[in-house]
């Protein structure tokens, strides 16, 4: 495990990438990101929990009890979260509409438990706070990745302003509906993941079957 | 009742958790290499969906919504901000119960759950089924019916994958995108595939 402020807040940017490697947290990145703007605004309440959660869980890690430890980090997780929906009611109340029931889904979210049982039970509470703050800018950039582009080929538009000049309002660009239905979320990640592994080989998981080569190809003919 | 069975189709179905709402997708990913385990899963799912929404509907109506506390001589009091800390609660406590209970009377099925049976409190789908039904007003007949569907749409889904990807690992698929990229495509395609339903008015 790394130790440095540095390596917490770099390694789960791709090379520890908390949805593409640790699989984590992967609900959310689906469901919110038809544009931009919900998006950007779910990334920074995910950043802000688990990284305030991991110090809080920290803060206190020697004093928490083994078994009742998931039912405690629940509490601060849910405490929080709550705070969040809060806030976002009284702020920004469309976004907190249209992201409905996925802020009161942080509390589920796996990056937040998974990062508390797995960081902050061990490590002091400020490197668990930037460990937080890593993994969920990890989280961030797949989820702004995706977001890019179903916004932009799906609407021809970022953050609700107009890039590609659509046909129906005597633009050139063709919308393509398909990239704002929910299951294009799911071709976006697959094809993030294997330009990810791709770049990074070490990621590749291991087959469980390898085909053996065609005997009969290899220097009969 | 024909009612209730349209509620349930629609849970089952047209908003299936899982490929609809993308919820508990991650031990949907996670755990369906096998089909015996993703049933094993699915069922304990079901259960708890049964018991955790009816229970955190009766929280919502009785305790939290706006006025609810009129019985016991609070008219004004609006817990409703609680939900998700409550909603929560009850999801870990009945899971910890019914782990207590299962081991104690039906050691088979405690056994073959396993390790899934603490994961469900982490599941989204399980919490997401109790925000659903609070955003929607159902009532408690209601939140059996879709706790319930929910439950099995969820379970029928991660069985279906689970049956894809055991049939996935003879096939040749290109390096990198083995294991969890080729899953997520897999999940697509079903997912489009569930989409058709969405047609179908209830």
């Amino acid at each position: 495990m790394s130790t440095t402020i540095k390596e917490v807040l770099t390694q789960p940017l791709l090379s520890n990438n908390p949805i593409a490697v640790q699989i984590l947290g992967v609900c959310s990145a689906l469901a919110v990101t038809t544009s931009l703007n919900v998006t950007l605004v779910m990334c920074v309440a995910l950043t802000l929990v688990t990284a305030t959660s991991g110090f809080f869980i920290a803060l206190i890690r020697n004093h928490i009890p083994g078994n009742i430890r998931i039912i405690v980090q629940m509490t601060i997780i849910a405490s929080l979260v709550i705070v969040v929906d809060q806030f976002l009611k009284a702020f920004a109340y469309d976004v907190s509409k249209s992201l409905s029931v996925f802020v009161g889904l942080i509390i589920t979210n796996c990056i937040v438990m998974g990062r508390a049982e797995a960081f902050a039970m061990k490590n002091p509470p400020v490197l668990s706070f930037f460990d937080g703050i890593g993994n969920g800018l990890g989280y961030s950039v797949v989820l702004i990745f995706v977001a890019v582009f179903r916004e932009l080929l799906g609407s021809g538009s970022l953050m609700g302003f107009e890039i590609l000049p659509l046909v129906t309002n005597g633009g050139w660009y063709y919308s393509n509906g398909m990239l704002l239905l929910p299951p294009s979320a799911f071709f976006i990640i697959g094809l993030f993941i294997w330009a990810l592994r791709t770049y990074m080989p070490e990621q590749v998981e291991k087959p469980d079957f390898v085909i053996s080569p065609n005997t009969e190809n290899s220097g009969a003919h | 009742m024909e009612h209730y069975i349209s509620l349930f189709v629609k849970a089952v179905f047209i908003e299936n958790m899982a490929l609809a709402f993308f919820l508990g997708m991650c031990t949907f990913l996670a755990i369906s290499k096998k089909v015996q385990t993703a049933i094993g899963l699915g069922v304990a799912v079901i259960v708890v969906q049964a018991i955790t929404v009816p229970i955190n509907n009766l929280i919502f109506v009785y305790l939290l919504k706006d006025g609810a506390l009129a019985w016991a001589g609070y008219p004004n009091v609006d817990l409703s901000f609680l939900g998700l800390l409550s909603y929560i609660g009850v999801i870990a406590a009945m899971v910890q119960i019914l782990e207590m209970v299962l081991d104690k009377y039906v050691p088979a099925l405690y056994n073959a759950l396993g390790v899934f049976l603490p994961l469900i409190t982490v599941n989204c789908a399980i919490m997401g089924a109790s925000l659903f039904m609070v955003e929607r007003d159902y009532d408690f007949g209601e939140s059996v019916v879709y706790g319930i569907g929910a439950g099995v749409g969820w379970a029928l889904a991660i069985a279906a994958l689970a049956g894809i990807r055991e049939k996935l690992k003879y096939s040749d698929v290109p390096k990198g995108l083995e294991g969890l990229g080729i899953t997520f495509m897999t999940v697509g395609l079903m997912s489009l595939g569930f989409m058709s339903f969405s047609g179908v008015s209830l």
